[in-house]
C-alpha cells in the first residue's frame, strides 16, 4: 500500500509536468489547429535558461528558486511570441502539412543551435529550490515534488483564471471557437495568437524547470521524449481542451511511472504511444473532448 | 510515360553496367551515391502515401527497421546455413541477398497492413500521429528483443549492398510507383486524395486504396531498410527513430507532394546537402532546419513542383 501511494505520488508529479505542456499544445492546437512540433524544445530551452540563471542565485531558496521559475518563463514567453511572429505568421492559412512540416524544422533548429550553444554534453542542473525530504508514516515526500506539484497546481489555476476571467481569454475562446467569426467582432486574431503563443512557451518554460529539478541532467534533447508524451496527454484529454490537458498529463504520468515501477519498465516508453493509438482509434475526441460531426 | 517497362529494362542494365564499373570509383562517391539511392526508396515509397493518396505517414522509418531487422536476420541466421562454411560464391551470394530484401520487404509490408487497416479510418494530423505512435513503438519492441541484439543492435551483417542492388531497388519501385498510379486503377488514388466523399460517391473503395498505398509504401521501405543494414553493417533500434521519418517527410514534401521526379530529386539534393556543408560541420544541421523552414515558407508548393495547383484549404 505505501509502494502505491509513493508510486501515484511520483505519478503525480510527473504527470503535473506532463500537463503544463500539454496545455501550451492544447491551447495553440486551439487557436491554430496545428501540432507545434517545436513546443517540446521551448520547454529545452526553458531548463536551460533555468540552468544559466540558476547559478547566478543563492542555491536552496525559495525565493532564488521563484526568479529562476519566472525568468525561464519571461524568456521563453519571448522565445514562443518570436517563433511564432518569423516562421508560423507567414503560413497563416497555409496547407497543414506545410505548417506541420515548418514546426518540425523550428524544433530540429532550437536542437542543433541548442546543441551547438549549450554543448551537446549533459549538464547537472543547480539545486535552486531548499531539497529535504519529509517523511509521513513510510511514505517518502521529496520537496522538490511539493514544489512541482504546487507550482503546476498555481499555474494551472492562473491559466483557467487567465482564459475564463479576462478578455484576451474571451479573445482566446473566440478565436478558438470561429475565427473568422472572431475577427468579424473585432478581435485582433494576430495579438490573441502572438499571446496564447507566449502563454504557453510560459508554461513549457515553468515545466522545463520543474522536470530539471526533478531530473537533474539536461541536454540539447531532452526536450524530445517529454514533448511527445505531453502531446499524448493533451490528445488523451481532448485536444483544444485546457481541463483535458491537464486530466491528461496526470493521467499519462501516474500510468506511467507505474509500468517504470513493474516488471515491462523497459516498454516505458510504447506504454504513451499505445495509449495515444487506442485513445484515437475508440475515442478521437479524448476523454473530455466533444466529438465533432463532419459536416458535407 | 510510353513504354515503361523498357525504362525499368534500361534503368536495370545502367545499373549493372554501373556496378561493373564501381572498383574505380571513388568509395566515398559510392558511398554517398548508395545513400542517396536508399534515400530515393524511401521518398518514392512515402510519396505514395503523402503525395499521391494524401494520407499523411509519419512511421516510415518503423517499417524500414521491419525490413533493416528481418533481411539482417535472414542473411545473418540463414546465410551460414543456406550458404555453408566458405561462405558461398557471389553469385550465391546475391540470390540469398535478393531473397533477404524480399522477406524484408514482405515483412514491412505484413507490418504496413497490421498498422493500416486500423489506423487509417483516421485523417491529417491524427493518422501523423498514430503512424508516428507505431513507429515508435516498433523502435521499443525492437529495443527489448534480446534476440536481436536490443538497445545495442545487430551487428556483423555482411555488406552485401552493391550499387547495382540500390539502384535495381530503387528502379524498381519508381517503376512501381509510377505505373500504379498512372493505371485506370490508380486514379483512385489521386481522387482519395483530392476528395474522399467525392471518390467514395463515384463507388470507389477509398480505404481499400490507403491501404493498398500504405502496404507498397511499406514494402519499398523494408527493402530500403534491408539495404541500408547491408549497407552499414550495422543496424540499431534508435537509427530508426522518428527524426529518421521526419527526413523521409521533408524529402517529399521538398519534392512536391505526388511528383515522383521531384521527390527523386529532393533526395539527392537532401543526401548531398550534409555531404556539401561537411565543412561547417558544427552549424550544418542548423543551416538545414533553417532552410527548411525558409522553403516552406517561401516555396510551399515544393521545391520542384512547377504545377500551380488550386489552393487547398
Amino acid at each position: 500500500m505505501t509502494e502505491f501511494l509513493q508510486q501515484l505520488l511520483n505519478g503525480l508529479s510527473l504527470g503535473a509536468i506532463y500537463a503544463l505542456i500539454a496545455l501550451g499544445y492544447t491551447m495553440v492546437y486551439g487557436v491554430l489547429r496545428f501540432i507545434n512540433f517545436a513546443h517540446s524544445d521551448v520547454f529545452m530551452v526553458g531548463s536551460f535558461i533555468g540552468y544559466y540563471v540558476g547559478h547566478h542565485v543563492p542555491e536552496n531558496t525559495v525565493w532564488g528558486g521563484l526568479v529562476v521559475l519566472f525568468v525561464a518563463m519571461a524568456g521563453c514567453a519571448l522565445l514562443g511570441m518570436i517563433i511564432e511572429r518569423l516562421a508560423y505568421r507567414p503560413l497563416r492559412g497555409a496547407a497543414t502539412l506545410n505548417v506541420l512540416i515548418t514546426a518540425i524544422g523550428v524544433s530540429l533548429l532550437l536542437e542543433y543551435s541548442g546543441q551547438v550553444f549549450f554543448g551537446a554534453t549533459p549538464r547537472t542542473f543547480p539545486s535552486v529550490f531548499p531539497s529535504t525530504n519529509f517523511t509521513l508514516g513510510t511514505l517518502v515526500i521529496s520537496s522538490n515534488q511539493v514544489v512541482v506539484i504546487a507550482v503546476a497546481t498555481l499555474l494551472m489555476v492562473v491559466l483557467e483564471l487567465i482564459v475564463f476571467r479576462t478578455k484576451i481569454g474571451t479573445a482566446m475562446r473566440a478565436v478558438s471557437l470561429n475565427p473568422k467569426a472572431a475577427q468579424l467582432v473585432g478581435v485582433n486574431i494576430d495579438v490573441v495568437i502572438s499571446f496564447t503563443f507566449g502563454l504557453g512557451s510560459a508554461l513549457a518554460a515553468a515545466g522545463g524547470v520543474l522536470y530539471a529539478l526533478n531530473y537533474p541532467s539536461i541536454d540539447p534533447l531532452m526536450g524530445v521524449m517529454p514533448g511527445l508524451k505531453a502531446f499524448v496527454a493533451a490528445v488523451l484529454g481532448g485536444i483544444g481542451n485546457i481541463p483535458g490537458a491537464a486530466l491528461g498529463g496526470l493521467l499519462l504520468g501516474t500510468v506511467e511511472t507505474f509500468v517504470n515501477g513493474s516488471q515491462w519498465s523497459t516498454y516505458k516508453d510504447a506504454i504513451a504511444f499505445a495509449i495515444l493509438i487506442i485513445i484515437l482509434l475508440f475515442r478521437p475526441a479524448g476523454l473530455l473532448g466533444k466529438a465533432s460531426v463532419e459536416k458535407v | 510515360m510510353p513504354k515503361p517497362h523498357l525504362y525499368l529494362l534500361a534503368a536495370l542494365l545502367a545499373a549493372f553496367g554501373l556496378s561493373y564499373y564501381s572498383d574505380r570509383l571513388d568509395p566515398y562517391y559510392l558511398d554517398v551515391l548508395t545513400g542517396i539511392g536508399i534515400n530515393i526508396i524511401l521518398a518514392v515509397s512515402l510519396n505514395l502515401v503523402n503525395g499521391y493518396t494524401g494520407q499523411f505517414s509519419l512511421g516510415h522509418a518503423g517499417f524500414m527497421s521491419v525490413g533493416a531487422y528481418l533481411s539482417a536476420g535472414v542473411t545473418l541466421f540463414l546465410g551460414p546455413r543456406l550458404l555453408g562454411e566458405d561462405g558461398g560464391t557471389a553469385v550465391t551470394q546475391g540470390v540469398l541477398f535478393f531473397f533477404a530484401l524480399v522477406a524484408g520487404g514482405l515483412g514491412a509490408a505484413l507490418a504496413g497492413l497490421l498498422v493500416g487497416v486500423p489506423s487509417l479510418r483516421l485523417k491529417g494530423d491524427y493518422l501523423a500521429l498514430v503512424t508516428l505512435g507505431f513507429g515508435e513503438i516498433i523502435r521499443v519492441i525492437f529495443q527489448n528483443v534480446e534476440f536481436l541484439g536490443g538497445a545495442l543492435g545487430l551487428n556483423g551483417i555482411p555488406a552485401y549492398t552493391t550499387i547495382f542492388w540500390v539502384l535495381a531497388f530503387g528502379a524498381l519501385a519508381v517503376f512501381t510507383v509510377t505505373c500504379l498510379v498512372n493505371s485506370t486503377y490508380g486514379r483512385g488514388f489521386l481522387a482519395t486524395k483530392d476528395d474522399e466523399i467525392a471518390a467514395e460517391a463515384v463507388g470507389l473503395n477509398t480505404t481499400r486504396y490507403k491501404i493498398v498505398a500504405f502496404v507498397v509504401g511499406a514494402f519499398f521501405a523494408g527493402a530500403a531498410g534491408g539495404l541500408y543494414g547491408h549497407f552499414k553493417m550495422t543496424i540499431t533500434p534508435t537509427g530508426f527513430d522518428f527524426t529518421k521519418s521526419i527526413e523521409i517527410v521533408v524529402m517529399v514534401i521538398l519534392g512536391g507532394m505526388g511528383n515522383t521526379l521531384g521527390v527523386i530529386l529532393a533526395a539527392i539534393l537532401l543526401t548531398l546537402l550534409p555531404e556539401v556543408l561537411r565543412p561547417i560541420a558544427e552549424y550544418r544541421m542548423i543551416l538545414y532546419s533553417f532552410l527548411l523552414i525558409v522553403l516552406m515558407i517561401s516555396r510551399p508548393q515544393g521545391l520542384f513542383n512547377f504545377k500551380f495547383g488550386r489552393a487547398k484549404s
